[in-house]
């Protein structure tokens, strides 16, 4: 038990100097400490899969930030702060926890699963779907389609940063 | 309860770097740390005390594998969201880097200040 409630302090500490850091690589650096801790914790609370996902979308996503925060001059950033902005987002930020610390009093404890649904997964997995990871067997056979829709959304998402990106483009108004 | 205040606190940081920082790269960033918070919250949800991970290897007995496992409902669906979060975050990049070329600037109030 011990283990997770320190690798969610790490997790917090790196996410600290990410957002107060002057610096943006830096920032970015740490970043990518929050989210290898994350994958690490995510192994510790039996998920595998998505340790292993979560490695390889970091390094793409650090691999992406770390260009775009090269590629620019100004890595450092300027000096002056609103003051205003962020006493006010402090309070509403403050009230929020607030509010969902009362909503966390009504939750089942932590460790004590529901499993409403998908007891029968883990009851049934291997004989209506001959997968011994029921992961797998969720995510290809129980919600396939679930699966369909993230493809498209992952192909938008490319497609859409590629026209974003690109120098070639058609001028307004000429016909070709 | 704590370990849920401690992930929902991440959350809340996460939040609070979209909405009081100027830079465009730290509201990238904040965006990004409120992804992984809700991660994983939706995980420790699901989590069971002493529990093994959902995958049924050969030998295992059957009854105690389906009282022992984790919840693999939320595993399935934040696999889901992990690989979205990285196509969200590659848009977002590639915005920021286009508005640092038009502007010269990734400061937001410069940005709107600059407009025409």
């Amino acid at each position: 038990m011990l283990v997770f409630y320190t690798l969610l302090a790490i997790m917090i500490l790196g996410s600290i100097v990410a957002i107060e850091t002057r610096n943006l690589l830096s920032s970015v650096i740490s970043v990518g400490i929050v989210g290898f801790t994350l994958s690490i914790l995510f192994l510790m609370l039996g998920a595998p899969d998505l340790a292993i996902t979560q490695v390889v979308v970091e390094i793409l996503a650090l691999v992406i930030l770390i260009r775009a925060t090269i590629s620019v001059d100004n890595t450092a950033i300027e000096k002056h702060r609103d003051t205003f902005a962020m006493v006010s987002s402090l309070v509403f930020v403050g009230l929020f926890l607030v509010f969902a610390s009362y909503a966390f009093l009504e939750m089942h404890a932590f460790g004590e699963s529901l499993m409403r649904t998908s007891q029968h997964y883990l009851d049934n997995g291997l004989a209506e779907t001959g997968a011994s990871n029921i992961v797998t067997s969720i995510i290809l056979d129980y919600r396939a389609y679930d699966t369909l829709g993230e493809a498209t959304v992952l192909f938008v998402s490319v497609l859409g940063a590629t026209v974003i990106m690109r120098r070639i483009g058609r001028k307004r108004g000429v016909n070709l | 309860m704590t370990i849920y205040l401690m992930c929902f606190f991440l959350f809340v940081m996460g939040l609070y770097c979209l909405i009081a920082k100027k830079h465009l790269i730290k509201k990238i960033i904040g965006i990004a740390i409120l992804d992984y918070a809700v991660n994983l919250f939706l995980i420790l949800i699901g989590y069971k005390s002493g529990g093994i991970p959902p995958v049924l290897f050969e030998g295992m007995n059957k009854q105690t594998f389906s009282q022992q496992s984790v919840d693999p409902l939320p595993q399935a669906l934040v696999l889901t969201s992990i690989v979205i979060s990285l196509g969200v975050l590659i848009m977002m990049v590639s915005i920021a880097l286009r508005l640092y070329e038009k502007y010269k600037t990734f400061d937001t109030s410069e940005i709107s200040r600059l407009r025409g």
